[in-house]
């Protein structure tokens, strides 16, 4: 898309589902949505663990272990969302050659990974005092693990393919393939039924007390908001290494090089 | 000029990798025989005894054909790429898809077919039954075909890269995992004795989206390395 011909017209009358898939007009919005999502994602981790941490009940078979709970599920749940959201937006780039779509696939494919890795670690933490290991080849951990490696795989193929424009092209499409594994890790409890517990939400009922609900959840959009401040960081990065040539980028990093 | 159909561009592009494979013999060969080779280190490792090996003798074979078939997978692609061929394909009035159809098949009949024919012999060695022999080879059959289907898009999204062999198996592998787990529960439950259709349908579900998807996605890839 050519830059100056979208900065020539007026932001404001002509919106659509596109005006922002302009790098300049994304960059200038992501700089303001960077603050709120990181000032959110610090409240809201103060206040989901100091209700998880200090007033949720001990549970009854787990004693205080389980609350471990708080950091495993939301990263947990994150780490599946973020491949299903990268693969999306490979797609739309792939779809729409857009720029910007390749650039918050391969930012949130680094964040993915990140927590991937905390729901392995925390789950190895929280295995070794309630089932007495550390790891067991159970479905869900299995399968944890291969969302681990697909991530992995995504950012070495990224990363091994020299032209850039390749790269985004070539790591999306394998992202798209990928997404089917994210079902399978869903299901799996189902399909293997094995040492992991089953899921304790479900849309009718809970088996889990209110208190310890409400503090998940809450942590749960903590780890939203920081997804979306680093992923946004990275993005605008990105749009201001990849755009140095245009005429606002040059603006805008005197202006940062002056503010430092 | 004379005009040449869709099935005879697929059938020269077949019998091609053919004859080039015959005429490769130490790679053809290289991977059979690495295959045994790797099957036949478990028991070393391991130790002999009969009871445990028959156990494990199912994983071992799965898991080291699909070493052996990540092997001969980055040239499946590589050298067409290198020296234009694959350019000249992509060019023809035939789909690119439909060329990636007929050289993963070609791919197939010079690894996952040979792998099958000496996979018997193997089985023996780790003391398997007779029914859990013929299981483990109509697994092979279908699991060696989807390895080559879903492998070639791993073979399409490296083209052209410099050091493409470990970055092969890192991109297939997790994506074969239900082929594995498929494969080897058919196989543990013709051992003892119980129904394992199951497993076989499934399989033969995962081999038709894979042949109908993989050379869609391969031909997506190819497309990206020649853009």
């Amino acid at each position: 898309m050519d830059i100056k011909s979208t900065l020539s017209k007026p932001p404001s009358s002509s919106w659509n589902w596109f005006s922002f898939a302009a790098p300049s007009r994304f960059y200038f919005l992501a700089k303001k949505i960077i603050p709120i999502c990181w000032a959110l994602a610090f409240v809201l981790g103060a206040i989901g663990l100091i209700m998880g941490l200090l007033y949720a009940p001990t549970d009854a078979q787990q004693g205080d272990a389980y609350r471990i709970i708080f950091i495993h599920v939301p990263a947990a749940w994150m780490s599946m969302l973020l491949y299903v959201a990268m693969a999306f937006w490979g797609a739309m780039g792939l779809i729409f050659n857009a720029r910007l779509a390749y650039r918050l696939s391969n930012s949130i494919a680094i964040t993915g990974a990140l927590m991937t890795f905390i729901a392995l670690w925390t789950g190895a933490l929280w295995g070794k005092p309630t089932w007495g290991t550390w790891w067991v080849w159970d479905a869900r951990l299995t399968s944890e693990l291969i969302l681990l490696f697909l991530y992995i795989a995504y950012l070495s193929l990224y990363s091994a393919i020299e032209d850039q424009r390749k790269a985004s092209k070539a790591a999306s499409l394998l992202a798209i393939i990928g997404v089917v594994n994210v079902p399978i890790i869903y299901f799996s409890v189902k399909w293997w039924n094995t040492l992991h517990q089953g899921a304790s939400i479900t849309v009718t009922k809970t088996s889990m007390q209110s208190t310890m609900l409400m503090a998940m959840l809450i942590m749960t959009f903590a780890f939203w908001a920081y997804a979306f401040a680093v992923i946004l960081s990275r993005v605008n990065q990105k749009t201001l290494d990849e755009e140095s040539h245009t005429d606002w980028a040059l603006t805008e990093l005197k202006r940062l090089k002056a503010n430092v | 000029m004379q005009k040449i159909s869709t099935l005879e561009i697929l059938l020269a592009v077949f019998k091609r990798d053919i004859s080039l494979a015959l005429r490769r013999q130490s790679d053809t060969l290289g991977a059979v025989f690495f295959f045994a080779l790797v099957v036949s280190l478990f028991p070393l490792a391991i130790g002999p005894e009969t009871k445990l090996l028959q156990q494990i003798a199912p994983g071992i074979i799965w898991v080291s054909a699909l070493l052996a078939v990540m092997l001969s997978l980055s040239r499946l692609f590589n050298d067409d790429y290198q020296d234009g061929v694959l350019e000249q394909l992509a060019l023809s009035i035939c789909p690119l898809a439909l060329i990636a159809v007929a050289k993963i098949l070609a791919h197939w009949t010079y690894t996952g077919l040979i792998l099958l024919c000496i996979s018997p012999v193997l089985a023996l060695q780790f003391n398997l039954s007779g029914i859990a022999i013929e299981v483990l080879l109509i697994t092979l059959f279908i699991g060696t075909l989807i390895l080559s289907f879903i492998g070639s898009i791993g073979a399409a999204l490296t083209v052209g890269l410099k050091s493409s062999g470990a970055l092969i198996s890192l991109l297939v592998l997790p994506l074969l995992i239900p082929v594995l787990i498929l494969g080897t529960l058919a196989v543990d439950a013709a051992t003892a004795n119980l129904p394992y259709s199951v497993y076989l349908y499934i399989l033969l579900a995962l081999a038709v989206l894979a042949s109908f998807f993989a050379p869609l996605a391969c031909a997506a890839a190819l497309r990206i390395a020649l853009d």
